[in-house]
């Protein structure tokens, strides 16, 4: 049996005496992704931003597999082999593209960077690799010498995937990738993220309100209130029969509007 | 005469020593930017604080100081820095590198190689050479120390892209013995190959920024580019008009209410070496003030 990619228990986090998230335990498993559903203000966000090293937690364990074989905790790697994994081997997709992106200069750049910060040095290469990927995420070649600031949100939201993707990351965090988009562009952005997905093998965790987007997106499914793990199961099973009240009353809850 | 209402070099001598361990501390670790605690001078920041500060710093009574700004020795800025040092140091003051054992400059090195004992002290506007793209100071910070250096390829990826070549001409950024990169202010990348091996000490100073960098002699410095993009400098297809000398840094210059222009070395110094050493470039007056125009071969 394979290990899992990246393995988190009991991981807590306090603002002050306020709790962020607590008691969280679970594993992801290479090539699955996970969502991460619940209300505003039940710590979706602060659980993402501390597995993927962003934010200090305050106590637990959160393990990474590791491609030469360790399987170490975060905190255990200097911060230089961290920043490296940061742009190497895991994706970041931030809600607002602008987060995500360098707004001030070119997508090819934008896609380049990844490329650059792991030494690559041959201007061609890099431009042709970008170009590929632009065209992996509908952008036409011909944009490749635009900002982002010329793109529409989805094109901008397409452009962060690419820029992600570009190194053959393993594993991707995503908070609310579609949140900030129109319904409209949200289908086709959610279309890409679905297909590239399966294409490369990605393990993502995805945090998401909407319970479509786990449903079209993921495997598996984390249910959070106030902070904590309340379900947690395979996506369908937890939509179709949820058993935890709460589960019961956000499914139902969407099913009415 | 004497002027009691100065320190030697108009600094005091804790602020000096205070340099000075910002001096070493560069020297040590070559191309790392040293924060020190900059003070007001007699002069706009524009005019190079940064750069008089480390001159002050390092000055003794024995030195003979050049000051050259875009390689002239006589404009407003250059003729006031070496006017504010000789009168607070009393220090002998020259046109000519050779004779130099300290040269403040701003935008140039001079065409004549320096030579071990000289010190060259270059004025900084800005010294953080990722500045442009990454504004987070923190950022930046951390960046130099891991080595993260990506995102200065990204700046010279845009040029390329933007304009088929790498545009940047100044303040072209170098690696400096394989570890930090640094901005080597703004002085044309036709100057930085001089940086690399130059026997001299090259102290650089940002007054504003309150940064001090060094490249201490013989040490090895890089100009950035791609493989299919190398490093390049400015080539001129005239010799100087003046001097005729090739092979050096030429300002076009207009030489009269018609628009006409000519080449000319923007190193005047050496320019007038040249001229007193009996070269003669085509665009040399013949006699009195009259300009005659003539075509470079
Ligand atoms: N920096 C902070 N300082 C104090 N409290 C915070 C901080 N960040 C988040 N919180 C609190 O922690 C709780 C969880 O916040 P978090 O942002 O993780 O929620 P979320 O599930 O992502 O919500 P949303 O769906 O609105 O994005 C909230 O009550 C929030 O107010
Ligand atoms: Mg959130
Ligand atoms: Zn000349």
């Amino acid at each position: 049996m394979t290990s899992p990619i990246l393995s988190v228990r009991d991981l807590e986090r306090r603002y002050g005496d306020f709790i962020g998230c607590t008691d969280i335990s679970f594993d992801v498993w290479p090539g699955e992704v996970v969502a991460i559903v619940g209300e505003s203000g039940s710590g979706k966000t602060t659980l993402l931003n501390c597995i993927s090293g962003r934010l200090d937690r305050s106590s637990g364990s959160i393990r990474y597999n590791m491609r030469d074989g360790r399987f170490p905790d975060l905190a255990d790697l200097s911060e230089a082999e961290r920043r490296f994994l940061m742009r190497t081997d895991w994706g970041f997709v931030h809600q607002n593209p602008a987060d995500g992106l360098r707004m001030r200069v070119s997508a090819g750049a934008n896609v380049g960077e990844r490329l650059m910060a792991i030494g690559d040095r041959h201007y061609g290469e890099i431009r042709h690799t970008a170009t590929e990927w632009l065209g992996r995420v509908e952008i036409a070649g011909d944009r490749i010498d635009d900002k982002p600031v010329a793109f529409s949100g989805g094109m901008r939201q397409r452009l962060q995937i690419a820029r992600n993707l570009v190194t053959r990351p393993r594993l991707i965090f995503m908070d609310e990738p579609t949140g900030g988009l129109d319904v409209s562009v949200q289908a086709r952005v959610l279309d890409l993220l679905r297909g590239l997905v399966s294409d490369l093998g990605l393990a993502v965790v995805i945090v998401t309100h909407d319970l479509a987007v786990a449903r079209l997106l993921s495997q598996r499914m984390i249910v959070m209130k106030s902070g904590r793990i309340v379900e947690t199961g395979l996506t369908d099973r937890v939509l179709d029969d949820p058993h935890h009240p709460y589960t019961q009353l956000l499914v139902a809850s969407i099913l009415e509007s | 005469m004497t002027l009691p209402e100065y320190n030697f070099a108009y600094l005091d001598e804790q602020t000096k020593r205070m340099i000075r361990r910002s001096i070493l501390k560069g020297i040590a670790i070559p191309g790392y930017q040293v924060p020190f605690a900059s003070r007001e001078m007699p002069m706009p920041y524009g005019w190079g604080t940064g750069g008089v500060q480390v001159t002050a710093a390092i000055l003794g009574p024995d030195d003979v100081l050049k000051v050259i700004d875009q390689g002239a020795d006589d404009t407003t800025n250059a003729v006031s820095i070496r006017a504010f040092f000789a009168k607070t140091a009393n220090v002998a003051t020259t046109t000519k590198t050779a004779d130099a054992t300290v040269i403040q400059t701003r935008h140039r090195i001079p065409e004549a190689p320096l030579s071990a004992g000289q010190v060259i002290v270059y004025q900084v506007p800005i010294p953080e050479p990722l500045r442009f793209l990454e504004p987070r100071e923190t950022e930046t910070r951390v960046i130099h120390g891991l080595e993260e250096y990506g995102l200065i390829h990204v700046k010279l990826y845009e040029d390329i892209a933007q304009h088929g070549h790498i545009a940047t001409t100044y303040a072209y950024p170098v690696k400096v013995e394989d570890r930090y990169v640094m901005d080597p202010s703004p002085i044309p990348k036709f100057d930085n190959p001089k940086m690399n091996g130059s026997p001299a000490l090259q102290l650089f100073g940002a007054g504003r920024e309150k940064r001090i960098y060094a490249l201490p002699p013989f040490t090895h410095v890089v100009s950035l580019d791609f493989e299919d993009h190398p490093f390049e400098v400015q080539k001129f297809k005239q010799p100087c008009a003046l001097c005729n000398a090739t092979g050096v840094y030429l300002d076009e210059v207009v030489t009269d209410d018609r628009g006409s222009r000519m080449y000319v070395c923007s190193d005047t110094d050496h320019c007038e070496t040249r001229r007193e050493e009996g070269h003669r470039g085509p665009g040399l007056p013949i006699s009195g003030a009259q300009t005659v125009k003539e075509d470079a071969a």
